[in-house]
């Protein structure tokens, strides 16, 4: 492989880490407290606000239930108004970003709700605001549940990105189609491959490593 | 718990407090709690026994303000729980701990993690919080546990986390939701034992709900039964354990106190008197008489026979409680006098039946 075939999949690593890092963040800035939010709305929960559960709700399963490469044409538009073009790395982040939300949104919900609902009863008993309570007891017993969804975000956010360079997006994904199978070049292909599956067994790993350290159930053995 | 002239004394006090509620597929409310009536003594141990589903839970929830009542008040040191507005609960619940059956301790905070989050709630400089939560676990007796998570935790040293943890505030009142239902005997005991020492150290009002009666009898100075949603016996709890007048208080009372009727003695046992037949009785001494030598004074005074067949002496609330049943070889007449001697001596009797 020659060196220029090396640079090549340096820059397209270091682009999809990219547009992963930066969806990533923002698509959980705004999907965490969405799915806490989703969490206490319910009906008969700390913050019930059914109808605007059901709405928010609505929303998040028609999001998640388009398909991404259609999701990333659709909102074109909308791309467009956030980074004056609909081209390019940066605007490929919005429709992964877009993407991101809803479903980091679900997983958060699914882990805040794993929680003991007497935990809830306890802190309520104390006195505590709803606010109090997300924050002191819901957040850091769920912390383990919302690493390990957030890992699996990441993970499904390096597939999701390799469809970007439909809209020029760059990335491995694109590399490889590129090079890979337009140019007939496998060896590109599979080191692409090889790539993203260094790439997702980094993240799960270094997930699991981060949610164990936060889980206090198991007792552990610390020489005691 | 049963003078309508204690209002000032009671800690906490229900009055006609009843609790229904909608459900599915039912034309009219389901009704939990009813009619309910009680004044909590104030810095005594009180206890609520009941079967599950008997309402119990419902009624200590009340009392914090987790569920409110649809009639009647609930009134908690002065102030009505029922109608408190949503700031005026948050501090009612700081004057109220609560501990409970699972602990419901934070996995994720250690025993000092879990004793400072009520301070935290309540708004408690960082610097204060350290002493006092030192304090109190030095009152627990974890000192050697601060740093560990619940899962590295006893059942009884959670619990202990759970008593420190709902003391933390100051409150004036402790509600204890079944704490010691998950916890084994020996453990249990413990745990018992502290709150009788908090009680007893701090001036604490303690309401129990309890499906064991042993827990009441032996800490629980006053006790209320709950039958389907009302109360229908209540009092001192050595009253109601040495004289159970509701069926449910004898079903509970069954072999936590007084004796079990020999086996050999109830199958041959018939209800009505003939000649030639002995009486079984059973005697009950309460208070100072319960270890006077009644049966031998009997004997001597009427020249009776009087046959032991089962017996127990045990405490209810620190006071002896004795009950024996017995055997006596008398006709009606004669009976009537020897009931009569034992009951002008402070004794009760009951005919159980008639043995050859």
């Amino acid at each position: 492989m020659s060196a220029n075939l090396i640079n090549l999949l340096m820059e397209a690593t270091l682009q999809t880490l990219y547009m992963v890092a930066i969806s990533t963040l923002i698509g959980t800035l705004i999907g965490a407290p969405l799915g806490i939010f989703l969490a206490v709305s319910r009906r008969g929960e700390l913050m019930a606000a059914p109808a605007a559960n059901a709405v928010l709700g609505l929303i998040v399963n028609a999001t998640r239930s388009t398909p991404f490469i259609i999701l990333v044409v659709a909102i074109i538009p909308f791309t467009r108004f956030v980074t004056g073009t609909s081209i390019g790395t940066n605007a490929a982040i919005v429709p992964l970003t877009v993407a991101t939300i809803p479903f980091v949104a679900r997983l958060i919900e699914n882990a805040v709700r794993e929680v003991d609902s007497g935990l809830i009863e306890a802190a309520r008993a104390m006195g505590a605001t709803p606010i109090q309570i997300v924050r002191k007891v819901l957040v850091p017993e769920a912390l383990p549940g919302i690493t390990l969804g957030i890992t699996l975000t990441i993970v499904s956010l390096i597939g999701y990105s390799a469809m970007v360079g439909a809209v020029g997006g760059k990335g491995l994904g694109d590399l490889g189609i590129r090079y890979g199978y337009q140019r007939f070049m496998p060896e590109v292909m599979a080191a692409v491959v090889l790539i993203l599956i260094v790439l997702v067994q980094l993240v799960q790993t270094a997930g699991e490593m981060l949610a164990r350290r936060f889980d206090k159930k198991a007792p552990k053995n610390r020489g005691r | 718990m049963q003078a309508q002239n204690m209002s000032d004394q009671a800690a906490i006090s229900f009055r006609g407090v009843g609790k229904s509620f909608a459900q599915k597929g039912k034309d009219r409310p389901v009704t939990a709690l009813e009619g309910i009536d009680l004044d909590v003594p104030r810095a005594a141990i009180s206890g609520i026994i009941g079967r599950s589903g008997a309402g119990k839970s419902t009624l200590l929830r009340m009392v914090n303000g987790l569920e409110r009542p649809t009639a009647g008040q609930v009134i908690v040191n002065g102030h009505d729980v029922g109608a408190a507005g949503t700031a005026e609960l948050r501090e009612i619940r700081r004057s109220v701990g609560m501990i409970f059956q699972h602990f419901n301790l934070l996995a994720t905070r250690t025993t000092f993690g879990n004793i400072a989050l009520p301070l935290e709630i309540a708004g408690v400089p960082a610097a204060e919080i350290r002493p006092r939560v030192n304090e109190l676990i030095e009152l627990v007796g974890l000192e050697a546990q601060a740093n560990r998570y619940p899962a590295e935790l006893s059942g009884g040293q959670k619990q202990r986390v759970g008593i420190a943890r709902a003391l933390a505030t100051r409150p004036k009142v402790l509600l204890s939701d079944e704490a010691t239902s998950a916890l084994d005997p020996e453990t249990t005991r413990q745990v018992l034992d502290l709150l009788k020492r908090i009680n007893g150290e701090l001036g604490l009002t303690i309401l129990l709900i309890t499906h064991e009666m042993g827990v009441v009898r032996d800490i629980g100075s006053h006790v209320a039964v709950i039958e389907a949603g009302r109360i229908v016996e209540q009092g001192e709890t050595y009253a109601v354990f040495s004289a159970p007048s509701h069926p449910t208080t004898r079903s509970f009372l069954k072999g936590v106190t007084g004796v079990v009727m020999p086996r050999f003695l109830a199958e041959r046992m018939v209800p009505d008197y003939a000649p030639g037949l002995q009486t079984v009785l059973q005697v009950t001494f309460t208070g100072s008489h319960a270890t006077d030598p009644m049966l031998a004074r009997l004997g001597t005074a009427m020249g009776l026979e009087v046959n032991i067949l089962a017996g127990a002496v045990e405490e209810i609330g620190e006071r002896p409680f004795g009950s024996l049943i017995v055997s006596l070889d008398a006709e009606p007449e004669r009976l009537a006098t020897a009931r009569a001697f034992l009951h002008d001596h402070g004794l009760r009797t009951e005919v159980l039946g008639h043995v050859r």
